[in-house]
């Protein structure tokens, strides 16, 4: 479904990506992991278009999205929904409005009416109605990231991007937030695409993990395959040790 | 020499790529006014931070600047025994100078400063990034509004700005320089024509834009955190000022350069 071919993302002289092949199945949930800052929060807007990548290819649906503008990208930006690792909600506008935000303005539904969804919505990530009427900066950093997971679904989008969805919470809501987003692929049968530093809620949520270094994916496996991986990179993320390959690349 | 050469090549070459920026987004924005949907909600919004808001401040400034101009001129104008034109001089500077740069001026430091913040603080905060996906587009969403605000805003305030402004003026002619009342106010009327209004609104209708404009260009293209947001504020209120000084200029020459 989507489908990332030799891509590759600069900034100045950095090299964030290099040469990145992804795929994507439909209906499946795919999990990216890898050490902090090696780009993989970069890699989701290059998908989405918020960044351009100075080379490759990205497809969606075999469409070609790169090079995307004007009518044919919001065609192709209704499909998505993305959780950003830092919230990004709207502060001018209260969380009920920030979580019915893609219904009323995409979808032109009626503000009673997204209102009710955006109270559903809400309670499925575990807050109340009557937080709905606050501001996002009235909430805790935790209620935040859930608020975002709220509008990130809301729409019921087939393609959804969850940053980081469980950093920040408590383990017992991280666990609800984990179970939400398997039930969006099982349920609603979209195809999901997260990022997590979390490995317990990698091996609950994804079907497939990717293991990005160094602006490649190295190793990429079902996720029952994790533990024994042979590959000491992988081994060595998923039991969080300060030696092996990584540290020591770290240091050179 | 060559050093030097290369040096102004690379500041002309910055200057005009920041030239063609600046192009490129208000083509962009400006062509969002005629292509639907339309945000009514966030235009009114606007139009109330830049006219309702902004009275109490454009509104001090005015009238202090009629009472200065009617002094000024009273006194300076005694030299040679023409104290009668103090009516007339006041609503002219009022109506074709101080009313709209000064209002724009003065607007442009409290919402074109207010604009590159909160666009920048949604730039860096990835808001803008959120928009794209919540299929919004953020010229539509976020500059275009603003710009019509300014655009239609601004005429009226300045408007406003000139009565309080010629008020002010009166009442330093009565109660200190004792003008007969009546005949003040028909020698305010008499030699203003509507050219001279004319060219004030024209002038703060282009003023409301360049303000909005720069507000959200600079906010829009800020970049790394809170330094990076106050770095864009100020940058719209300086060249927003800039702006409107060598515009009210050009203005004044189209109505009445010989
Ligand atoms: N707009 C930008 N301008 C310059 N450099 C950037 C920009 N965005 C990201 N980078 C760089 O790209 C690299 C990857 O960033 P990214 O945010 O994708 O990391 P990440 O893998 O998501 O890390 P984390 O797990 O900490 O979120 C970083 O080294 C960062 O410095
Ligand atoms: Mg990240």
């Amino acid at each position: 479904m989507i489908q990332l071919r030799s891509v590759r993302k600069t900034f100045g002289p950095k090299v964030v990506l290099d040469d990145l092949n992804l795929d994507v199945k439909k209906g499946e949930s795919l999990v990216v992991i890898g050490g902090s800052g090696t780009g993989k929060s970069v890699m989701l807007k290059c998908i989405l278009g918020l960044l351009r990548p100075n080379g490759g290819s990205i497809k969606v649906d075999g469409e070609e999205v790169t090079n995307l503008k004007g009518k044919d990208r919001d065609r192709v930006m209704q499909r998505f929904g993305m959780l950003f690792q830092g919230s990004a909600l709207f502060d001018s506008l209260k969380v009920w409005e920030n979580v019915a935000f893609g219904l009323i303005q995409g979808r032109k539904m009626q503000r009673p009416q997204a209102r009710e969804i955006a109270i559903e919505k809400l309670a499925q990530v575990g807050l109340a109605e009557s937080s709905g009427d606050l501001f996002p900066a009235e909430l805790s950093g935790g209620m935040q990231k859930r608020v975002a997971l709220a509008r990130a679904i809301a729409t019921s989008p087939e393609i959804i991007f969850f940053d980081e969805p469980t950093t920040g919470l408590d383990p017992i809501m991280a666990d609800v937030i984990n179970d939400l987003i398997v039930e969006c692929v099982k349920k609603l049968g979209a195809t999901t695409l997260s990022i997590t530093h979390d490995m317990a809620s990698a091996r609950k949520i994804a079907d497939r993990i990717a293991m990005l270094h160094k602006g490649k994916m190295i190793w990429v496996g079902s996720a029952k395959d994790i533990d024994h991986s042979d590959n000491p990179y992988v081994d060595q993320f998923i039991h969080g040790r300060a030696q092996g390959p990584i540290s020591m690349e770290l240091r050179a | 020499m060559i050093e030097l050469l290369s040096t102004i090549g690379m500041v002309v070459l910055l200057f005009l790529i920041h030239v063609g920026k600046l192009a490129e987004f208000t083509a962009l924005a400006v062509s969002h006014v005629v292509r639907p949907p339309f945000f009514p909600r966030l235009i009114a919004k606007s139009m109330l931070e830049i006219g309702y808001f902004s009275l109490p401040v454009v509104g001090l400034t005015a009238i202090f600047s009629g009472m200065v101009v009617a002094l000024q001129s009273y006194t300076g104008f005694a030299r040679f025994s023409a104290e009668g034109a103090v009516a007339t001089v006041v609503v002219l500077t009022l109506t074709r100078e101080l009313g709209p740069v000064l209002a724009g001026l003065m607007v442009a430091g409290r919402v074109g400063a207010s604009m590159a913040a909160e666009i920048g603080t949604m730039r860096v905060t990835e808001q803008i990034d959120a928009l794209t996906t919540l299929s919004t587009n953020p010229y539509k969403y976020l500059v275009t509004p603003r710009l019509l605000a300014g655009l239609l805003t601004m005429p009226l305030l300045v408007l406003i700005a000139d009565i309080i402004g010629v008020f002010g003026g009166y009442i330093v002619a009565i109660y200190r320089l004792g003008f007969n009342p009546a005949n003040y106010l028909s020698r305010t009327w008499e030699y203003l024509q509507t050219n001279d209004v004319v060219s004030g609104l024209t002038k703060a209708a282009v003023f409301g834009f360049i303000i909005s404009l720069m507000g959200c260009y600079h906010g829009y293209y800020s970049k790394g955190g809170a330094q990076g947001v106050g770095q864009a504020t100020t940058n719209a209120v300086v060249s927003a000022a800039i702006m409107i000084l060598v515009f009210n200029y050009v203005i004044t020459t189209l109505f009445f350069g010989k």
